[in-house]
């Protein structure tokens, strides 16, 4: 069981009112923002239940919009995000969808990459500005950004999972969990690692190019006071 | 760990152990967890202190318009009515109430604030500890060790029960908080952690069953007033503490029980805007007039 700071419980500080329906959505764009790596040329934001319900008066249209900017929960500006989303020249669309069976305060991202590529991520926030990332272009997994985190891409076949953790070790990284999720046999296949220590850029290159099967591989650091 | 503990017994006995109070067995906690200084973490509940003090003189100086528009200028008008010095529960207990309305005033305008336990219960540890802290002449570190054994009570909470209002109603969230706020202001009036507890104890038995129904599902109305309410709660009971009352049930059966009495709440008493005055007339009527244009 996960140990509570004094600052869970007096904190975090925060823009109001309400720490699942802003600090929280808040938090889920900046998930989307670190996973889509900050480039995001358009977000098309699907809002599901509560969200959908309660979005103006909760301020969550212009947390997640923040987030998606890299204006933080504490930060006095997540108030005008919308503006300055659109002074920036930043494109984002609301929208209200039914996502299924899945907890009341889910979003969605569809996020259009300054490529072309276009990503998906779909997120919940699950009480005290807590979330969870749920889905990454549709491959369901749980991630809640409260270590530091690292996912990889890789072909799903024998010695990967051994080659990127042998790897971690010889950084000096304590891995506290770990998951593994894959679409179907022999295809991509996602390791989603969370540590007790930050990656530093020189992991992520390590194991693209020394890891024959890895094809990608980004870190999300979460630190205290980034969320 | 050193400084661990489970329920509310186990940290009075590390309090007896070690000879320190509930708020320095937390900040040796945080150390042991976090691997920072003491000077550090001291540091960190400083600067939330002084984010508490800004948001509870925000609504006493100026009016405060919510964006749901429900609330607004509240903590003024108390704190105007106040001066007048003939308030029926005395000088001290309406500043704290109107420091209490600014904090909630400031987060329905999405202000700056500090989640304590979570943002709908926001302004009763400020209106409580802030203003105990004037009448007791406390010093910075001893309102920094007041929110330190507040933070005790919000654990053990946390650990046992529930400070969600969607899980256990309006007596998890702002029942946490004021139980918080009591057990710290006894600690600042010299209380022993035994009294903090019963303080706590007795703040949760005076709001058991609180739902919680937010009026078109807004953090504003009733809460604000329900922040209001903590804060004369948090006090009272702290009063009663420290003239050597104590509670008769213990603090970790009380937090048991009030998990118990969260879950058998309906779901439409626990934040979901279906129940309770979110559903009266004039309720329903603020919804449908706040929710006509559509996002």
């Amino acid at each position: 069981m996960k140990q509570y700071s004094a600052f869970d419980v007096i904190g975090p500080d925060m823009i109001g009112p309400s720490s699942s329906h802003t600090a929280g959505a808040n938090r889920l764009g900046a998930m989307a923002r670190k996973i889509a790596r900050g480039d995001i040329k358009k977000a098309t934001i699907y809002l599901h239940g509560s969200f959908a319900k309660t979005c103006k008066g909760h301020g969550t249209d212009r947390a997640l919009v923040a987030g998606l900017l890299g204006i933080s929960a504490s930060d006095e500006r997540l108030k005008d995000a919308l503006k300055i989303a659109d002074e920036s020249g930043f494109l984002y669309e609301f929208r209200k969808a039914d996502l299924g069976d899945v907890h009341p305060n889910t979003v969605k991202f569809t996020i259009e990459q300054s490529s072309g590529k276009t990503l998906e991520i779909m997120g919940a926030s699950i009480g005290g500005g807590n979330i969870e990332i749920t889905e990454i272009d549709g491959l369901k997994l749980k991630l809640t950004g409260e270590y530091p985190t690292l996912i990889t891409r890789h072909r799903d076949c024998p010695g990967v999972i051994s080659m990127v953790t042998g790897i971690l070790a010889d950084f000096g990284i304590n891995i506290a969990f770990m998951s593994v999720y894959r679409h179907s046999k022999g295809q991509d296949a996602f390791m989603v690692i969370e540590a007790d220590d930050s990656f530093d850029e020189g992991i992520e290159a390590t194991l693209r190019n020394d890891v024959d099967g890895v094809k990608d591989a980004y870190s999300i650091i979460f630190t205290d006071g980034e969320a | 760990m050193d400084y661990g503990f489970r329920n509310g017994k186990e940290l009075i006995d590390l309090c007896r152990t070690h000879e320190k109070n509930m708020g320095q067995i937390m900040i040796l906690r945080e150390m042991e967890i976090s691997g920072r200084s003491m000077e550090y973490i001291r540091g960190e509940m400083k600067e939330k202190l002084e984010i508490m003090r800004a948001a509870a003189e925000k609504g006493i100086e100026n009016e405060i318009k919510s964006v749901g528009g429900l609330i607004g200028g509240e903590a003024r008008k108390l704190n105007d009515w106040n001066k007048k010095d003939k308030s029926i529960s005395g000088t001290v207990m309406n500043k704290a109430v109107a420091r209490a309305l600014s904090v909630m005033e400031v987060n329905a305008s999405m202000g700056h604030i500090v989640a304590a336990p979570t943002a709908g219960s926001c302004g009763i540890l400020p209106g409580v500890i802030i203003t105990a802290g004037e009448t007791l002449e406390s010093t910075e570190d001893e309102h920094i060790d007041g929110l330190f054994a507040a933070s005790a009570v919000g654990l053990l909470v946390m650990q046992n029960a529930t400070v969600s209002g969607a899980e256990g109603g309006c007596q998890a969230e702002t029942g946490t908080a004021a139980a918080m706020a009591s057990a710290g202001v006894v600690q600042m009036a010299g209380g022993t952690p035994e009294m903090s507890l019963h303080a706590g104890a007795m703040t949760f038995k005076n709001v058991m069953g609180l739902i919680c129904d937010p009026i078109a599902g807004l953090v504003e109305s009733p809460c604000q007033k329900r922040n209001a309410l903590g804060v004369a709660n948090a006090m009272v009971s702290a009063d009663m503490a420290l003239s050597g009352i104590e509670s008769l049930i213990p603090f970790d059966e009380v937090v048991e029980a009030m998990l118990r009495v969260g879950k058998a709440l309906p779901a439409t008493f626990r934040e979901t805007a279906m129940g309770g005055l979110a559903t009266t007339p004039t309720g329903i009527k603020i919804s449908k007039e706040l929710y006509a244009p559509k996002i």
